[in-house]
């Protein structure tokens, strides 16, 4: 068991955090929001060359081949700075989808050109009567000679109106909501029949409601096994999951920094407001909430690459719920502390909040991982240590 | 960062599970588990047995007689102790008074004492707290006069654990009521048996007798007996704070309670079906579940910091506040858990030999019990809100 980071990983952390320090700026931030992609290539470029947007990937197809530990890393700089570039799109939800599902020619093309920057990806899974679970898919894809033919609709595909290429799940057999039966494709937002209306979202990035109507692709579009996506696609969730808990603690510990700052600068009566108990009180269960939610990112971080899936999923549903509620916290908390400057959008403290929202909201909410955690454990309960011998059976 | 047990950390689990397998005596260990009261001899009986095998005093220095284990080695030991049923060791003369015996005492006191304190020959207890000194602990009135080679002791503490079976106490006491008030405490050790003492039980809102009274009336006790400097005692009582540390969040005991609350939801029924499949009573156990994973990360990246080199500090408040929610979260679901049949009060059922008529289950019978007396976790040691005092000012540094 070791906490520490390993000198590269340190080298990573410093390399990031001064790119960012240095061109994402709140208000360079707010420039890129306005702009009408909703993403800077300058930015985007700067993560190539730094290796960012490699990072999952392994050195044969030109990546960085780094693990989930690194991943962690980049994700709580990008949490710390607000960072609204397509990264877990393209890097985290897409290339982690060729890596663990692509064949190896697919691999060989489309790999090295997201590491190079010059293609970025859309998963679209979620749809409008899904909600949180991955396996209820209603969008089909049916074979027609040398095409699949592909309807339906896909909600909230993040990113998409910037993408080059979208992994779309559809299904190939069985009856929606089976986890057998479902399937993954490439699709080319261009291609006929591809249509969607991108909007932004109240977190500052931007997404599509993407329709698919009759859309052909060719039968080397399929990633992955036909009908077992399932598995594929739960695996690639946990690891955005994963992800997600490192970026909320990257924007809690800035929210949590930001909230302390204002404690000891705004005076009323007189003093300093952090001299006030009830404040200090509420920033220290602001700090322990973070400390836990920071401890969970890291279990999440480790355990997303067990072999285990039992294991895995019981350590990324459990950070998550424990992150939802400490993103929820923290941020109504900072709001609360900051007065009626922190309801103000000139504020950062607003924008922390609400992407700490968007968090909770993203591949299952603190509700719905509280769930999966319980089915797990129960589960899974074999597997642990058993209850200490007792009698009471006998005596009741 | 890797947070899987290396080959290493998991034989030493398995040598102190075969350890702990073999030698723990069943009697004592199925108390722990069924939350029966424990006896002074159980409590004893298990310290001289971890005592034989050198095990006593992990936080030690080696010379000292500890066991030179890392934080892991120790957690793992923890667990592993706490998963079989073992009682927790008496905290008083070994992780309190011991470490400050080491670090500030004479070299006769460490002759004398810490050989006791690791064979378990003396019990130890703390004076502390006074009826006008709770979290204002330095305005404490218990006052030492020296007269040549002795110190005269006058006053009475309070919330004193567990005095009633020892034979030595370690007092905060007023040598001085000039200049600061933490600049007059001095730290004494005090011969329970010593004339002029008296114990009395305070009965908690539970029924049972687990704190006192300590009344000192012209008690004389030797001026060897003084730790360190006069005037000194505060530094070290801030010292065996923050040495208290080890397992100061619980989490491998709350890892048992854990388990044994979902056996309980297991045999519960709630409309012909167990508890445990009962939603919203499971919700509570997985939140609390996941408040626990949580906490045995944050535990362990504290002490790994720890061993880094970075002093023991304030991070021990973090630790303290989410291990003693946690706790009574614990007591509470358990209690809960049985329903109605937490009701039935009958404290003679919680001790040895019980021969009467149950009523409910025998696991409900201590748990209404357990649920009133765990009130005192987020009070003791500093009130969870002391400990946020703590946490504003030394880490947040408002």
């Amino acid at each position: 068991m070791d906490f520490n980071y390993t000198q590269e990983q340190q080298m990573l952390q410093d390399s990031i955090e001064k790119f960012l320090d240095k061109n994402y700026s709140f208000q360079a931030r707010r420039e890129i929001i306005a702009a009408r992609e909703g993403m800077s290539q300058t930015v985007w470029e700067g993560f190539a060359s730094l290796g960012l947007l490699g990072l999952p990937v392994p050195p044969e197809y030109e990546g960085f081949g780094g693990g989930a530990v690194d991943m962690m890393i980049v994700m709580e700089a990008l949490g710390r700075h607000l960072v609204v570039e397509p990264y877990l799109s393209t890097v985290v939800l897409g290339a982690n989808a060729i890596v663990l599902g692509g064949t190896e020619s697919q691999r060989r093309i489309l790999l090295p050109s997201i590491v190079n920057g010059s293609m970025k990806l859309a998963f679209a899974h979620g749809e409008p009567r899904s909600r949180y679970s991955l396996e209820r898919v209603e969008t089909t894809a049916r074979l027609e000679g040398e095409f699949w033919v592909i309807n339906g609709q896909k909600s909230i595909v993040l990113h998409a109106a910037v993408s080059d290429l979208l992994i779309v799940s559809a299904r190939t057999s069985g009856e929606v909501g089976d986890s057998h039966g479902i399937s993954l494709f490439f699709v080319n937002p261009s291609e006929p029949g591809v249509a969607g209306r991108d909007y932004p979202t109240y977190d500052g990035m931007r997404a599509v409601e993407v329709e698919f109507t009759d859309v052909h692709v060719n039968t080397d579009s399929l990633i992955g096994v036909l009908d077992q996506a399932y598995p594929l696609i739960e695996l690639i969730v946990d690891r955005g999951i994963a992800a997600l808990c490192a970026e909320a603690v990257g924007c809690m510990g800035a929210l949590n920094a930001a909230t302390l700052e204002y404690l000891k600068t705004r005076q009323q009566f007189g003093v300093p407001i952090g001299r006030f108990q009830a404040l200090q009180h509420r920033m220290v269960d602001m700090l322990i909430h973070y400390e836990q939610a920071k401890s969970m990112a890291c279990l999440a971080a480790v355990k997303v690459d067990s072999s285990d899936a039992g294991e895995r999923r019981r350590a990324v549903s459990a950070a998550k719920e424990l992150i939802g509620r400490a993103g929820r916290y923290i941020g109504q908390q900072a709001i609360q502390l900051h007065g009626g400057m922190g309801m103000t959008d000139e504020l950062n403290v607003g924008h922390y909040f609400k992407r700490l929202t968007a968090i909770d909201t993203t591949f299952g909410d603190s509700d719905h991982h509280l769930t999966r955690f319980a089915e797990v454990t129960e589960a899974t309960a074999e597997a642990m240590p058993a209850p200490p011998k007792s009698k009471w059976k006998q005596l009741v | 960062m890797d947070l899987n047990y290396t080959p290493e950390e998991q034989a030493f689990r398995e040598e102190v599970r075969a350890f702990v397998r073999s030698n723990l005596p069943p009697d004592i260990a199925r108390k722990v588990l069924e939350h029966k009261r424990l006896t002074k001899e159980d409590h004893v009986r298990w310290q001289k047995i971890l005592y034989q095998q050198g095990w006593i005093a992990p936080g030690w220095p080696i010379e000292y007689g500890g066991t030179g284990w890392n934080a892991v080695q120790t957690h793992i030991f923890d667990e592993e102790c706490a998963e079989s049923g073992a009682p927790p060791v008496i905290p008083f003369g070994v992780k309190m008074v011991g470490p400050v015996i080491i670090a500030f005492g004479s070299p006769w006191q460490k002759q004398h004492y810490l050989p006791r304190i690791l064979s378990s020959e003396d019990w130890w207890c703390q004076g502390y707290s006074e009826p006008g000194a709770g979290s204002d602990l330095a305005s404490l009135k218990t006052r030492a006069e020296r007269r040549g080679e002795h110190y005269i002791v006058n006053g009475q503490k309070t919330w004193n654990t567990l005095g009633q079976h020892a034979d030595m106490i370690f007092c905060l006491v007023r040598t001085s009521s000039s200049g600061k008030k933490q600049d007059g405490i001095s730290f004494l050790l005090i011969d329970m048996r010593s004339p002029g003492m008296t114990v009395r039980p305070i009965i908690t809102l539970e029924g049972e007798h687990e704190v006192n009274e300590v009344w000192f009336e012209n008690v004389e006790v030797p001026a060897q007996n003084l730790v360190g400097d006069e005037g000194r005692g505060w530094t070290y009582a801030k010292f065996l704070l923050s040495h208290e540390r080890s397992g100061i969040a619980g989490v491998s005991r709350s890892k048992r309670e854990l388990r044994f609350l979902k056996h309980i939801a297991a045999h519960e029924q709630k409309d012909g079906r167990p508890l445990l499949q009962d939603p919203r009573f499971m919700d509570k156990i997985s939140r609390l579940e996941i408040d626990l994973m949580a906490l045995e990360i944050t535990d362990l990246r504290v002490a790994s910091a720890e061993r880094e080199g970075r002093a023991p500090g304030p991070e021990a408040s973090i630790l303290k506040i989410k291990g003693t929610e946690i706790q009574q979260g614990l007591t509470e679901l358990m209690m809960e858990a049985v329903g109605p049949y937490a009701l039935p009060f009958l404290p003679e059922s919680w001790g040895d030999h019980w021969l009467g008529e149950r009523v409910g289950p025998e696991y409900a019978a201590p748990l209404a019990a357990r649920y009133f007396n765990g009130r005192k976790v987020t009070i003791y040691g500093g009130s969870n809100e002391i400990q946020r005092n703590i946490i504003a000012q030394h880490i947040l540094g408002l």
